[in-house]
């Protein structure tokens, strides 16, 4: 949402510079323009695109399309073990980022040392959250699948994939922790409370909102990701549910792909990777609406207190 | 160039005579000394921010700190209580003793210091939590446990805080809620509530009106009776109001310390004179 405003931002500026300088109300009425055409570009692709999916997934959406196993080598029934997979390979992978990337926000920003190593490992992690999320997929092929023998699992997989969304979540925990004022740590502090308790206490309640909505959109990120699980985790097909974490499963992003690439019945095919892909829109879209709710939650709770 | 700009601003400072600074120190013997800081030098980063400063802080007293910004009065009440731990690169000499024991030395931990030695800050910084959890947080992180215990010290500290007859309608709701001068006072509860010996006040009435600000000093003439206090101001006719002793700090130097009345009659030194009349600061 910043780097919108942002981006809508520098247009404003390099048209008001360069622009009609004399009159003030066509400069104004240049850049309100661009903004709303902007604005409007924006919000018709993404409706663009939910459109586009609804006209082509929705007629396979059914119950029995959620709730179902595939039929006929794919050809028909539903695609349940791709949604099961999916939210086995997210919530694992949230488990484990979520403990280890807080812990790390919470040494950087309250207890590190600061000076050359938090920086390092400031700019460590966001060139982690720049690397292309195939790059992810081999490490976990290389690391987990063969070198820790996990196999082709779901363990593998959420490993890998908890690799990719621990800069978000760190990343955003610590902008979260920055953001609670050191009058509160010092009202802790002199109190006769140790830091940790002031941590535990006061500093991590204020914080959990925004460290929620973190999580939430590294769900949104870990359901959409396909290359980390490509070799890590997915299969195209599997006769059962998954019975463990060594079990290897199928999963949404997956499924589309190969439904599109591998699929030797095209012509059902095609119409079941739409209604895929529709499955797997609304669900990063109604977690994404949750984070946001969660974020407008906070909001209003500080506005109370004229911060 | 600038090597000489500084000596040149040193030069001017030195206008009047003191050859021995504790001449100007007026500590009291007859009164009992609950902190007492010897030769303590601070300093963070290459700032030397307290130079050589020693004075007593006598029991069930009010003791004033003022100066003009910057003189490092507020660096100075933030060691009483060890919260100059967390600035970066910071350094401290001399010694300063409670009841007789060196609050720097590693069996004191600074968690222990600060149960005796509260802090009231500039702005009041309640916790985002209802008004008996502000006060309750102190007193459960300190090992109260029973319910009705830490409810009865609750409405105890916000009597002695003359907050309850305003709040007691609304002791659940948020603090947040309340006035600044009553987040202030709520700020002093949570404070007393754990029983200090000593409380610090950091210029707790520079974010509050007038009205505020008079029932803030009421209520620290009413606390003498039963803690030692420090408070650090901008507000001369606040420490006259309040105070019985009063240091002056000038650019990190302890000026004169002596008794209120006798600061404000008759300072003995130039520069304190200037100050409390308004030529400068």
């Amino acid at each position: 949402m910043i780097n919108a405003d942002t981006y809508k931002f520098s247009i404003f500026k390099i048209l008001t510079n360069s622009l009609c300088k004399t009159n003030k109300d066509i400069k104004q009425y240049i850049a309100f323009s661009v903004i709303k055409l902007t604005f409007f570009l924006t919000v018709s692709i993404l409706v663009g695109i939910i459109g586009f999916l609804i006209f082509k997934g929705a007629r396979v959406i059914s119950l029995d399309f959620i709730f179902k196993m595939p039929e006929n080598s794919m050809t028909s029934g539903g695609i349940f073990p791709a949604i099961l997979g999916t939210f086995y390979l997210v919530t694992l992978s949230v488990i484990f980022s979520a403990i280890p990337g807080i812990a790390c926000a919470i040494y950087l920003n309250e207890y590190g040392p600061k000076g050359f190593i938090s920086t390092l490992i400031r700019i460590s992690i966001n060139n982690l959250s720049g690397v292309p999320s195939i790059v992810f997929g081999l490490f976990g092929l290389a690391i987990f699948v063969k070198q820790l023998n996990f196999g082709i699992s779901i363990l593998s997989g959420s490993l890998t994939l908890s690799i990719v969304i621990l800069p978000i979540i760190i990343s955003s925990t610590r902008e979260a922790l920055m953001t609670i004022p050191q009058s509160m740590r010092e009202a802790s502090m002199a109190l006769g409370a140790s830091k940790w308790t002031t941590i535990w206490k006061i500093i991590l309640p204020q914080a959990l909102p925004s460290i929620m909505t973190a999580i939430i959109l590294g769900i949104g990120r870990a359901a959409g990701e396909t290359a980390p699980i490509l070799f890590t985790a997915a299969v195209f097909y599997s006769r059962e549910l998954p019975k463990s974490i060594f079990s290897e499963v199928m999963a949404l992003p997956y499924h589309i792909y190969a439904l599109i690439t591998e699929g030797t019945s095209p012509q059902q095919q095609i119409p079941i990777a739409y209604g895929c892909a529709l499955v797997l829109l609304f669900l990063v879209i109604i977690i994404s609406i949750s984070a946001i709710f969660i974020r407008q939650k906070q909001r209003s709770l500080y506005a109370k207190t004229g911060h | 160039m600038l090597k000489l700009d500084t000596e040149k601003k040193e030069h001017n400072f030195s206008y009047t005579s003191v050859k021995n600074a504790m001449e100007k120190v007026i500590l009291d013997p007859s009164q009992k000394a609950r902190i007492k800081v010897r030769n303590l030098n601070f300093s963070y980063g290459e700032k030397q921010a307290l130079k050589n400063i020693s004075l007593d802080i006598y029991e069930k007293k009010v003791t004033a700190i003022i100066g003009p910004s910057g003189c490092g009065k507020s660096t100075f009440i933030r060691i009483l209580n060890r919260m100059s731990d967390f600035t970066l690169s910071s350094k401290v000499e001399g010694e300063i003793l409670l009841d007789g024991k060196d609050i720097f030395s590693k069996d004191f931990s600074p968690v222990e210091l600060r149960k005796k030695v509260g802090m009231v800050f500039q702005k009041p910084n309640p916790f985002p939590k209802s008004i008996i959890e502000n006060i309750a947080y102190g007193l459960k992180i300190n090992g109260v446990k029973d319910k009705h215990k830490i409810e009865e010290k609750v409405i105890k500290s916000l009597k002695r805080a003359a907050l309850y007859e305003e709040i007691k309608n609304r002791i659940n709701e948020s603090a947040l809620g309340l006035s600044g001068g009553q987040q202030q006072r709520l700020c002093i509860a949570r404070c007393i509530a754990i029983e200090p010996e000593v409380i610090l006040f950091d210029e707790p009435c520079a974010s509050l009106d007038p009205i505020s600000t008079a029932k803030i000093e009421e209520l620290i003439l009413e606390l003498k009776n039963y803690y030692t206090i420090v408070i650090v101001t901008h507000n001369m006719q606040q420490a006259l109001r309040v105070s019985d002793y009063t240091a002056f700090f000038l650019m990190g130097e302890l000026i004169e310390f002596n008794e209120t009345k006798k600061i404000f009659e008759n300072p003995s030194d130039k520069r304190t004179e200037d100050y409390i009349t308004g030529r400068f600061g």
